[in-house]
């Protein structure tokens, strides 16, 4: 047999396929990333970009603290059209019942020295003069950042391209196997390892993968500079995010870097037609016009659909598959790919070099005994 | 869905949409016409409605009201939903939803614009633009205009601009003498056209046309203050006020795509009876294909002949349709777009206005796409209406990606659009 020609082969350019790239390359990796469309134009061109800490659970919190920190070491030397703002988020409390989650979380979080405040209801009217007044207050979570997701996952590859990786646009992997990646005119890729960053379409190339996609809704408005500050998510988020069988909407607004607002969001399961739901979408604008009264007045220029990788306890899949000896994944991402990104990829790179991670790879190995969650 | 029922809805109140209107009200039956502006007519009569000189518009403008069409202005369709018959209908302060039992998507076109040095300075304008501008009530007289471009729509706004007392101090056709000698030898089997062209010509009398010749910058501080034409091997430059341009139109296919419509070349693919791939919706007008006034109200009568189905009648215009259509092909092929012109933008001239996005960002993209995720091109207010095209011509792209809201909508109009 000839030699490997790539120690890493990639299939996918999406953001989590960047990130791995990137890391791989700065360890002196020869990589080769192969996309079969273009740079960031999956899940990683719909994606709302928030770089949030989520504490549904110990392992969520521990990947999304860890890369959250990632971003912020990043963000230096990001260019500007990444937009990466450091808007920080406010868990916006309806009612008492609400509040009491507010103070879990904030005890939650300064236990694990994540910088956070509790709002009452009055600095709340003073931080977000257009959320209507008669909330109860919110949790501000300081930390947290948006960015645009498409131009990082560009970013991060064109500085893997300098340090001598090759990225390969339009082709499409029709099997990713020990031997490297094989294609549809029956050549291949070698590699010695290859890694299967291709997102809510990861299980068609390794079907033992557990990811069903999850549909949501966005909507861009044209612009309105400072009419929010933070990116705001209502704390009922949490309750509707992860039922795994109805269809759910939340409050979700984030001000851009353009004074744009990006409202979402919904989440729908056994859909995975790019189609826009008039209904869902309706139902999701008039949840977002129940927290900001004004909202309902302003212009809205497009609406888009994407798909989220979803794995049945909500956290990622990044390690060997089942099966291969050479064959890794990094998918599943669900909606924190964008966050948990840069994680996965040190995660990946530490185990590809037999390191000891910064935080346990084994809640996210592929090989879990994984638990329906919620 | 709620909302009032009609038997024929009609998109677009151009020639197109109005001829199609009428000839369903002839017959007693209900038709709404609506139309995103204060009045009827589309692009060429929109202001005949309050001081009409040209017979034809007042003869169908007439007609419109004797049949007593319904015609519901300032009101822009953004939504649809095909499978309930219904589209959703915006105004200034209102959502509505309204059914049809045939719907007929007149909704024209829009001028194209491609991008060359200077193109985004003020006073640099399209040609169709322009015009509208000084018939609403611009002053133009002892201006300089220049006007560059493409096709007959350059003589006929040279003519209106000189008519109004504006000093036109050139016309820069693009196509060259022998691809318009070649259209030329086709006019005297089109008496109408031919007719028409002499008019122009008398109209433009001592306006100096050049073929062959097109704009290549548009100069000035801040303003537009001089143009520079390429004219078959030699520059010229002159000072002037305004730069008219328009190298030919785009027909507006959005809401039709958005309705699920099959497209051909950039147009709503009909059947002879003007149907379209989607049930119980027809097309009419340049909505297909650019073709001209006449040929758009021929498409009108028989979309709206084919919404009530009347057949017959229907027929019997097939054949003059048809003498139009392959006019409209050879006029397409005399004004095809020349080469150069894909070359005319410089590293910083911008193609996407909206979001101030250079040719030289743009041009290393693999696709349309991917140059509006990457450079936000095409994703301002006008959602690619005008880059997109452009794109299109300078790069080979598909450019075509429409969803709802059609045009910007406000969020409560899409909120309000559910079920009930
Ligand atoms: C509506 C919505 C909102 C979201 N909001 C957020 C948020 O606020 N914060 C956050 O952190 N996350 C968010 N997410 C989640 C985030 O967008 C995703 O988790 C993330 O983009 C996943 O990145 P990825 O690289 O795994 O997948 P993708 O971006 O989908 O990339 C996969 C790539 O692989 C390519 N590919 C697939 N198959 C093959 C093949 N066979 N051969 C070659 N290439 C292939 C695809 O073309 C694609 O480019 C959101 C997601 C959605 C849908
Ligand atoms: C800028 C411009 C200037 C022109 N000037 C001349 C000229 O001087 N001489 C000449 O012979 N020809 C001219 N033409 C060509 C001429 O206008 C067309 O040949 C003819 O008007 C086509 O008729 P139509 O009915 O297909 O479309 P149009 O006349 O374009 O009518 C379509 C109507 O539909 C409306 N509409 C579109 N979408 C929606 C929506 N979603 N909701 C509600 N309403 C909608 C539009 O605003 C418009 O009023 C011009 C064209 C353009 C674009």
């Amino acid at each position: 047999m000839s030699e490997p020609v790539y120690d890493v082969v990639i299939a996918g350019a999406g953001i989590v396929g960047a990130a791995c790239a990137y890391a791989c390359s700065r360890e002196g990796l020869k990589v080769a990333v192969l996309e079969r469309d273009f740079i960031g134009g999956g899940a990683t061109a719909a994606g709302m970009g928030h770089v949030v800490v989520m504490d549904d659970s110990e392992a969520q919190f521990a990947l999304t603290r860890y890369s959250q920190q990632l971003w912020q070491e990043l963000a230096s030397e990001l260019p500007a059209d990444c937009e990466y703002v450091r808007t920080g988020t406010l868990w916006v409390a309806a009612d008492e019942e609400e509040l009491i989650e507010v103070r879990r979380k904030h005890q939650f979080y300064s236990q694990r020295k994540v910088p956070s405040e509790i709002l009452d209801s009055r600095s709340l009217d003073a931080a977000e003069p257009q959320l209507r007044t008669g909330l109860a207050g919110a949790l501000f979570v300081k930390e947290d950042a948006v960015v645009y997701p498409p131009c990082v996952a560009r970013y991060l590859l064109e500085r893997s391209r300098d340090l001598g990786a090759r990225v390969l646009l339009g082709k499409e992997v029709i099997r990713l196997d020990d031997e490297g990646a094989a294609f549809e005119d029956g050549t291949m890729m070698k590699g010695a390892v290859m890694v299967n960053a291709a997102g809510a379409r990861a299980a068609s190339l390794h079907p033992d993968l557990p990811i069903v996609p999850r549909k949501g809704h966005l909507l861009i408005t044209e612009r309105y500079p400072a009419f929010v500050h933070h990116q705001l998510i209502e704390l009922g988020y949490l309750k509707s995010a992860h039922k795994s069988t109805a269809d759910s909407v939340a409050f979700n607004v984030q001000p851009r870097k353009t004074g744009q607002l990006l409202i979402g969001s919904s989440r729908q399961y056994g859909m995975d037609s790019p189609e826009v739901d008039r209904s869902i979408l309706s139902r999701m604008l008039a949840r977002a016009g129940q927290y900001i009264p004004s909202l309902p007045g302003l212009s809205a220029l497009r609406v888009w659909t994407g798909l989220r990788a979803a794995t049945p306890d909500n956290l990622p899949l990044i390690g060997r598959c089942p099966g291969y000896r050479h064959v890794f994944a990094a998918a599943g991402h669900e909606g924190l790919g964008i966050t948990t990104s840069l994680a996965t990829a040190r995660l990946l790179i530490d185990q590809l070099m037999s390191r000891a991670p910064a935080i346990s790879s084994e809640p996210y190995s592929v090989q879990r005994n994984i638990a329906v969650h919620g | 869905m709620t909302g009032p029922e009609y038997e024929v809805v009609i998109v677009g109140a151009g020639p197109a949409g109005i001829s199609a209107a009428c000839v369903v009200a002839e017959t007693g039956r209900d038709a709404l016409l609506i139309d995103d502006n204060p009045s009827p007519g589309g692009q060429i009569w929109r202001e005949q409605e309050r001081h009409g000189s040209n017979w034809e518009a007042a003869h169908w403008l007439r007609r419109l009201q004797l049949y007593r069409v319904e015609v519901l202005r300032g009101a822009t369709v953004i939504d649809g939903d095909p499978d309930k018959h219904a589209i959703v209908c915006e105004t200034a302060n209102s959502v509505s939803t309204i059914r049809y039992k045939k719907l007929i998507l007149a909704t024209g076109s829009r001028e194209l614009f491609l991008p060359f040095p200077g193109w985004t300075l003020p006073n640099v304008m399209g040609a169709g633009g322009l015009q509208a501008l000084v018939k609403a009530g611009m002053p133009i007289s002892g201006k300089r205009v220049v006007i560059a471009g493409s096709g007959p729509l350059l003589l006929a706004v040279g003519a209106y601009l000189k008519k109004q007392g504006a000093h036109v101090l050139a016309i820069a056709e693009q196509a060259s003498w022998a691809r318009l000698a070649r259209f030329g030898l086709g006019l005297p089997t089109q008496p109408y056209k031919l007719a028409e062209a002499v008019q122009l010509k008398r109209a433009l009398f001592r306006v100096p046309y050049h073929a062959g010749a097109w704009v290549e910058a548009a100069l000035g501080e801040t303003v537009l203050e001089r143009v520079r034409l390429s004219l078959s091997h030699r520059r010229w430059e002159a000072p002037c006020d305004y730069l008219a341009v328009g190298f030919g139109l785009v027909p507006n296919i959005e809401l039709a795509a958005t309705l699920g419509c099959k497209l051909s070349a950039g147009c709503v693919q009909v059947d002879p009876m003007q149907q379209t791939s989607a049930s119980d919706i027809l097309s009419a007008g340049e909505t297909t294909g650019i073709g001209g006034v006449e040929l758009s109200l021929m498409e009108g009568r028989i979309a709206g002949y084919s919404a009530i189905g009347d057949r017959l009648n229907a027929q019997w215009l097939f054949s003059d349709r048809e003498r139009m259509r392959r006019f409209a092909r050879r006029m397409q092929k005399a004004f095809a777009l020349r080469e150069e012109l894909r070359h005319l933008p410089l590293e910083g001239t911008l193609v996407c206005r909206c979001e101030d996005v250079s040719y030289q960002r743009i041009a290393p993209m693999p696709g349309w796409r991917a140059a509006k995720l990457h450079t936000r091109c095409g994703m301002g207010p006008c959602q690619g209406r005008v880059c997109g095209p452009a794109a299109e011509f300078l790069f080979g792209w598909h450019c075509q990606s429409t969803r709802a809201p059609v045009f910007p909508a406000r969020i409560d109009s899409l909120i309000g659009h559910k079920e009930e």
